[in-house]
């Protein structure tokens, strides 16, 4: 709000102080460090009154900042990843951050797969690698508050590079594990040179029952011809506050296609900034959220098309229960010189219980005149007639409800390639059903 | 795909620098000293013979608006507005409440004789056959200047005069209602109009009765350096009915002018208000100088079960579009509508919508909206669409197309929709098909294309509402609606 100077909140002065403790002891140059912080200290946490927070706001819903982690010890690290479940089936190479570090241990560096190439973040940030340059690749990412706190407070993380065709997924395993609550700051840079493909997981765990604050970030740089399948699993504890980006810039004549499923989280918020980057690229990005409780579930997404001749699809379905809040924000912009786009944004949102809501907001921003975007947003509950047609051919109505349920958040599941990964995202959400009361 | 010839022929025809109605009038005129204080707005309650209680309910909103700051969200940008370098009341020094026609300066008689408003009744009675009339209320810069078909209205019960005459005869019923849809410190332009409003019309339409004729009201600014602030209140009581009219033009001129008005609907049950504007306020030239900055909030206000209301707007005027005509669907089963057409060219700035806040049960809602964008304008349709929790059955569909003509301009969409109630069912811009199966199927059985029954379907009401339009762009309007979207996106 213009001319209104807000009071620091309690957070606000924790990170303040938060960062004036731990800025010395993290790794590489301060001084990049010390401009983010404070592009983030000019407007403090987002509220509702600042539009991309309108209905996340952060001010009221982070009261308080947990002390940042500390760097696990090597049993910590072993015990947290034994008891993370999330995807830990799949067969993939693992590359595990405990409270916020790279578990190098985990990792067999002489082993790799061919063509993956990784390189801690600390020791990076320590030693000034030449693949730094590249890190923040996406405008609209710098100039977001949450992104701004994790370049600030970014301890540790991964860059992995990935040449020609790399068949065995990379399974990024963010768990965030202690007794008391700590926040942490991941940064993970995925750099997908010309012609490269790969598969990538993601996925968020911490302990049930903690005000765990993890705020992580994935960068991707995807080169020309370059075809990336990413699928993000949210499984974070009941009690976390979990704060999350994904900045993605893509090259000419790629083909990319990204999931992210939300499951867990008191409060979650997750920010995708895509930007189409060359020409005849086409881009899939979509979003499955279950919200019971009181839990709150946002989704925030932008896709610029930066070049001509793109096209890309959003498909964001969210399942909302009890007295949740599910919120999504979509935004497709298209440039003067962006002609020929083809984007379609649509959000799906079903309301289990008359205390639930959702909040849409599927924007449209366009300069260029020979285009073709559409926007769509739906809200309302189970249709009845289908529930009856299931009924009367004797399936009970808890049933009927979940089998409706998981039709309508398989659509948006069902571009997942990998066979297995996909199982394990249905039986995610069959076991959500379960739980259901 | 881009826009099709005869659409881009369409919106050059209403291009910002074949503005028709851009000529000035030469009145000796009387205005208030310039500037905005506590002086001012009791020498305008003072001209306006108000009540005490009127004067105090304006100097309160001025001391709110003194705390307020200028809301900055909207995507239209313009240089800081000088509150103090405007005159906020200007009235012709001849007469400036005149009895009759006879009594009016001819010079204003000439020039709503050019706009083509009919402002003598005998006029339009001479014609052959007259189809329908249309009582006018011509409002020139900061008063009436003449209200038409008043004696035949009261006839039927039915109240129409400048509503600084009903603050007079009328006031508890003025102020039973004034500030009910709109509050005071609802926002910064509408605070600034509660303290300054100069005229406008008001509106009663006692229970069960249906509004004989169209009502209208023409705003004219005129004077230099002047902002017109005018005040709109429509009741429609029980079971009644009435259908309203808006037009506004301004001279060509270099500077900017402010207009920020309030008007308020207020449907009681069973009643049904139709809202229709043709906005055509002076847009400024092709480099952007001139143009008139339009911060107008307008809310209806559905309060009996039943209730309608319905917004249709043409807007092609003003250098700066900052309006979201609303419906508060209070009232259960009540029914909001919003129509749009909103072309912008030059350098033109729009940011137009709605909201239609759903609080009662069944309550339904509908918007259609057209952007068009040519030049180098930018066309921003913003609208929320809310349910409460209480608000069981809500039914909303909308649908916004925009379209752009050339790479100069920009199209933004920005919906907002909120649902607290699991049992309320929102489509924004679902497919076509699911407005109306059974009309597109009617349709099509007859032989239409999807693409001509759809736009039968949709643009069918709008139609209807603007062949009623009395003003002589009218035509123009008509032409509007037709406008090919083929190549809109959305």
């Amino acid at each position: 709000m213009a001319g209104v100077t807000l009071m620091k909140t309690p957070a606000e002065t924790g990170l303040v102080q938060a960062f004036e403790t731990v800025k010395a002891t993290l790794p590489g140059d301060v001084e990049s460090r010390a401009q983010a912080f404070e592009l983030f200290e000019r407007n403090g946490l987002p509220h509702r009154r600042v539009e991309e927070f309108k209905y996340t706001d952060l001010r009221a819903l982070m009261r308080e900042v947990a002390p940042f982690a500390k760097v696990p010890s090597a049993d910590e690290a072993k015990t947290a990843l034994r008891d993370a479940k999330a995807l830990a089936e799949i067969n993939a190479l693992q590359v595990p951050f405990v409270n916020g570090h790279f578990v190098r241990d985990a990792v067999d560096f002489k082993n790799l797969p061919e063509g993956v190439e990784i390189v801690p973040l600390a020791e990076a940030l320590a030693s000034g690698h030449d693949w730094l340059t590249r890190l923040s690749p996406v405008e609209w990412a710098r100039q977001n508050p949450v992104y701004q706190l994790n370049s600030s407070f970014m301890a540790d993380g991964v860059m992995i590079r990935i040449v020609g065709q790399v068949t065995t997924p990379v399974h990024l395993r963010f768990v965030t594990s202690s007794a008391s609550a700590v926040a942490t700051a991941t940064r993970v840079l995925v750099l997908i040179e010309d012609g490269a493909s790969v598969k990538l997981l993601e996925t968020h765990e911490s302990t049930n029952g903690v005000s765990h604050q993890p705020n992580d970030v994935v960068e991707l740089i995807a080169g020309d011809q370059t075809n990336v399948h990413h699928v993000r699993v949210n499984a974070e504890g009941d009690q976390a506050l979990a704060l999350s980006t994904f900045a993605v810039k893509i090259g000419a004549e790629a083909s990319f296609n990204s999931i992210n499923v939300v499951a867990g989280s008191a409060t979650s918020r997750h920010q995708v900034f895509a930007i189409l980057n060359g020409e005849n690229t086409k881009a899939q990005i979509n979003g499955a959220t279950m919200l019971k409780g009181r839990q709150h579930g946002d989704s925030t997404l932008v896709v610029e098309h930066a070049a001509p001749h793109c096209e890309s699809r959003e498909l964001f379905k969210t399942v909302v229960d009890n007295e949740a809040t599910g919120v999504f924000q979509g935004k497709i912009i298209v440039p003067h010189h962006a002609q020929k786009t083809d984007g379609r944004m649509m959000s799906a949102a079903l309301l289990l219980a008359d205390g639930a809501a959702m909040n849409n907001k599927p924007e449209l921003e366009i300069f260029a005149d020979d285009v073709q975007c559409a926007h769509g947003a739906t809200c309302g509950q189970l249709d009845e007639d289908l529930l009856f047609y299931l009924m009367a051919r004797g399936i009970p109505k808890k049933e009927a409800e979940s089998l409706l349920i998981q039709a309508f958040l398989g659509e948006a599941i069902e571009f997942v390639d990998n066979e297995d990964v996909r199982e394990a995202l249905v039986h995610t959400v069959e076991e959500w059903l379960k739980a259901r009361t | 795909m881009p826009a099709v010839q005869e659409t881009i022929d369409q919106v050059r025809s209403i291009d910002v620098d074949q503005y028709k109605y851009g000529f000035e009038t030469e009145v000796e005129m009387e205005k208030a000293p310039k500037g905005l204080s506590e002086d001012v707005i009791r020498f305008i309650s003072a001209k306006k013979g108000e009540p005490e209680w009127m004067l105090a309910w304006r100097l309160d909103a001025y001391k709110r608006w003194l705390t307020m700051t200028e809301p900055s969200w909207a995507r239209v940008s313009y240089d800081k507005i000088d509150y103090n370098d405007i005159y906020y009341y200007a009235a012709p020094k001849k007469n400036p409440a005149p009895k009759s026609l006879d009594e009016v300066d001819p010079e204003i008689l000439r020039t709503y004789e050019k706009l083509g408003i009919p402002l003598r009744e005998q006029e339009i009675l001479a014609g052959v056959e007259p189809e329908r009339r249309v009582a006018v209320d011509a409002v020139f810069d900061s008063v009436s200047v003449a209200t038409t078909f008043k004696e035949e209205l009261k006839k039927a019960g039915v109240i129409f005069m400048p509503i600084s005459e009903a603050i007079r005869e009328y006031p508890d019923l003025v102020r039973q209602y004034l500030g009910s849809v709109v509050p005071v410190t609802d926002n910064f332009f509408a605070t600034l109009n509660s303290a300054v409003f100069t005229d406008g019309s008001f509106v009663y339409v006692p229970p069960g009765v249906r509004c004989p004729m169209e009502l209208s009201t023409y705003f004219r600014i005129n004077e230099k350096n002047t902002g017109q602030f005018e005040r709109t209140l429509i009741i429609a009581d029980k079971g009644s009915y009435v259908s309203y009219l808006e037009g506004c033009t301004a001279p060509k001129r270099d500077e900017n002018q402010l207009h920020a008005a309030v008007v308020e609907l207020v449907a009681l049950d069973d009643a049904e208000i139709k809202y229709s504007t043709v906005q055509n306020w002076y847009p400024g030239d092709a480099e952007g100088r001139g143009g008139i900055y339009n911060f107008v909030t307008k809310r209806g206000d559905c309060r009996g079960k039943n209730s309608v209301i319905t917004w249709t707007q043409v807007e092609t005027g003003s250098a700066i579009t900052w309006k979201y005509p609303s419906c508060i669907l209070r009232g259960d089963n009540s029914r909001g509508e919003f129509y749009s057409i909103a072309v912008s060219n030059g350098m033109q700035q729009v940011d137009s919508g709605t909201k239609m806040i759903h609080l009662g049960k069944n309550t339904t809602s509908r918007i259609i909206s057209k952007g068009i964008a040519a030049g180098k304008s930018e066309n921003t349709y913003r609208g929320l669409v809310s349910a409460h929790r209480k608000a069981s059955g809500a039914r909303n569909f909308t649908n916004c197309d925009s379209l752009l003509i050339g790479n100069q301009c920009g199209a933004h969409t920005v919906p907002y929709i909120e649902s607290k109630n699991a049992s309320a069912v929102f489509e924004h811009e679902a497919t076509t098909s699911k407005i109306s199966e059974d009309q597109m199927f009617y349709c099509q059985q007859r032989g239409l294309s999807e693409e001509e029954a759809t736009a039968l379907i949709v643009n069918g009401f709008v139609k209807d509402v603007l062949q009623q339009l009395p003003m002589e762009f009218a035509v123009e309007a008509q032409k509007l609606i037709s406008i090919s979207l083929e190549g809109s996106v959305g």
